[in-house]
């Protein structure tokens, strides 16, 4: 099978019932092939396969769903009786690490485009296997005003520094519910040469 | 959490002291194509036998209760490969559970271990770990090794775990470091020395013979990260006897008391909120009232900059065991140097240097085996074995090799262990014409630290000489 046919016949997975159901085609075998030494000797085997993973997102699927929508969804502490009421975490936590309540669901992406400072940063060329991100990737990582963490994320134009204000982009076409539907550029990038697909 | 109770900063107090009796280590490598994990863990038990003059069939009669550690079932595309194990060393019906703290699960199996000794379940424990880094390829394993960060918010980007540690050396670079050329050389020392010392290690993997200019002339991977500035990635397997005091005299003569303490933080350095330093025994708050002034930036505590992992867990340590200033009451280190700048960061985390000042460590000679600016022995050596840079990191027993490391010192064996012409030969490596002994003469008492993630767990062993153990123990109280 050639990959293509491959990629038209990759399997889907839809929850029904509260089940995930599968459908499609997952797996592509594919042969094992002898190692051996430079005298021919017999010293192991490949094992290639492909597997697929059905991961739930739980209570943070708000936030991914949000991103291809333009959004940058936070969470906040709202028990009064909490010693850390009123934290805003980005990442996005679920619950608070503190009292353990259900945090509220925050919308930051106003606050996001205003003020986003580079905390801390690097670049790097190497990238494992089944990275999807241009190189060099640019690790960013961003304090907003007024919360307690710092997210980390890729910058796709501009140079970074520490202290350099940046701007979140979505990608509002196509997107792919992962975090790097959201990416960073410098401040004042226009809006002509983001990535295809991205939006501020 | 950001706010700790005393109730949580209590000192662990154990039901009895424990001993490391024996221990020992294969050879380590980036790949092993002709051998099992079961051979080089069988390599490590038969090196702890031979140790205290046992066979293994000897050495196995004494073993209650046995802990694995093993980080990665996916390197080795084998779920439950800690019952392999188990099996092929002959050890069942005896209990055994796996553990997986990342880079730190060498130590936290040593952890373990001791713990089921100090609470009286079992005299006698076996602590062995292993990784099997290379039955992928390269990029396969940093893949897989990336998905030790958040599968859902970090992994995605890059699936390249250097990353996150070349972010903390960013920061740390420019608010510590002042961006000076001088702290990067200072980095690169530490990549020097440890491969240096290496080279006098018949286990080691990455010994070499290079000058600071190699380090910071090697290639970028990940900026402000080089090449030399990062651990090795590798194949190999150590463990650790430890036993009640009886058992330990009845196995040998000279064993060593042992202690550890453990700590976390969290899995992404992102969600690291702010709070005030936990202290030390030999800090005070004042010390850090103008941090900021000092060096500015240096506003966050830990932030990106600082381990309360590693902190949290030479508390408890240092609290078992009453050690009131590493510097002086320690005689050798065996630190985590996953990279050069994790390595000045531990410094500060466990108290040899303030926070702000860890490079001093480097730059005054206190580290090295012989200090290069007096000629006179190191205050406190750090990786004579020569670290992660220059050993190895075959992750699941890197933090047994360490506190072997550590003990070949105070048991006064370092030479028999690593200078034996046969060991070299059964190694197939060439012993250095200018092989020279590092023996830290006289040492009574040294340290081990084993870390995780970007600091997502640490544990710190005490090792101490029975006959000079550190007033003010949890044993004095």
């Amino acid at each position: 099978m050639s990959d293509c046919d491959c990629q038209k016949d990759r399997g889907t997975v839809k929850v029904v019932n509260g089940r995930y159901k599968p459908s499609g085609k997952f797996h592509f075998p594919q042969p094992n092939t002898p190692i051996r030494n430079e005298q021919g000797v017999l010293l192991g085997i490949t094992n290639p396969r492909d597997i697929v993973h059905m991961h739930s997102y739980g209570g943070e699927a708000i936030f991914f769903e949000s991103l291809g929508k333009g959004k940058l969804m936070a969470s906040r502490c709202d028990n009064a009786d909490c010693e850390t009421t009123g934290s805003i975490y980005m990442p996005f936590r679920i619950h608070c690490p503190d009292c353990l309540f259900k945090n509220t669901v925050v919308d930051i992406t106003d606050r996001a485009k205003a003020n986003s400072i580079v905390h801390s940063f690097m670049i790097t060329e190497r990238t494992g296997a089944f990275n999807t991100l241009p190189t060099p990737i640019k690790f960013v990582n961003i304090e907003f005003d007024g919360v307690c963490t710092i997210l980390m994320g890729a910058l796709v134009r501009g140079e970074p520094s520490i202290g350099m204000k940046v701007v979140p982009i979505f990608k509002t076409q196509n997107p792919e519910y992962i975090i790097t539907d959201m990416l960073w550029v410098a401040d004042g990038t226009p809006a002509t040469d983001l990535p295809e697909g991205y939006s501020f | 959490m950001i706010t700790f109770s005393d109730k949580q900063l209590k000192t662990p107090k154990m039901q009895r002291p424990v001993y490391l009796v024996t221990g020992g280590m294969s050879k380590f490598a980036r790949a092993f194509p002709d051998k099992r994990t079961e051979e080089l863990v069988i390599d490590a038990m038969t090196e702890a036998a031979e140790f205290i003059n046992m066979t293994p069939a000897q050495l196995k009669k004494y073993i209650h209760t046995c802990y694995y550690g093993h980080f990665a079932d996916h390197f080795g595309d084998q779920l439950l490969g800690e019952s392999v194990i188990h099996d092929r060393l002959g050890l069942d019906p005896l209990g055994n559970i796996g553990v997986k703290t990342g880079g730190a699960t060498g130590g936290s199996t040593l952890w373990e271990a001791y713990k089921t000794v100090a609470s009286g379940y079992s005299d006698c424990t076996l602590a062995m770990g292993w990784e099997r880094m290379d039955e992928v390829p390269t990029d396969e394993g940093n893949n897989y090794i990336s998905f030790a960060a958040d599968k859902d918010w970090e992994t995605p980007m890059g699936h390249i775990y250097t990353g996150y540690y070349a972010v903390m050396a960013q920061k740390y670079w420019q608010v510590f470091g002042k961006e000076e050329d001088s702290f990067r050389r200072t980095m690169a020392e530490i990549a020097v020395k440890n491969r240096g010392y290496a080279r006098m290690n018949p286990h080691a993997q990455g010994p070499m013979k290079i000058t600071v200019e190699d380090v910071i002339n090697s290639p970028v991977v990940a900026y402000p990260l080089l090449a030399l500035d990062c651990c090795l990635m590798s194949v190999g397997a150590a463990c650790g006897i430890l036993a009640d005091e009886k058992t330990a005299y009845e196995m040998t003569d000279n064993p060593l008391r042992i202690d550890i303490g453990a700590g976390s933080h969290t899995l992404r350095v992102a969600d690291r909120r702010n709070m005030e330093i936990p202290l030390l025994p030999n800090e005070t708050k004042d010390q850090y009232a103008d941090l900021a002034q000092r060096f500015p930036g240096s506003d966050r505590y830990p932030g990106f900059t600082g381990f309360l992992a590693a902190r949290v867990a030479a508390h408890y340590a240092y609290n078992m065991t009453g050690i009131k200033d590493p510097t002086e009451d320690m005689d050798l280190v065996e630190l985590h140097d996953a990279f050069t700048i994790s390595d000045i960061q531990t410094y500060e985390d466990i108290g040899i240097r303030p926070y702000g000042e860890g490079r001093t460590y480097v730059e005054s000679g206190d580290c090295y085996h012989t200090n290069p600016n007096t000629g006179q022995p190191g205050k406190l050596p750090a990786n004579l074995s020569g670290g992660l840079i220059g050993n190895m990191h075959s992750v699941g027993a890197t933090g047994i090799m360490q506190v072997l490391e550590v003990g070949h010192h105070i048991w006064n064996r370092w030479a028999e262990m690593h200078g034996d012409e046969e060991k070299w030969a059964r190694f197939d490596r060439q012993k250095p014409e200018d092989w020279i002994d590092l023996q830290v003469k006289g040492a009574k008492r040294g340290l081990a630290i084993s870390h995780a993630g970007v600091g997502s767990h640490v544990t710190c062993t005490i090792l101490q000489d029975p006959k000079h153990v550190l007033p003010g123990g949890m044993f004095d109280e």
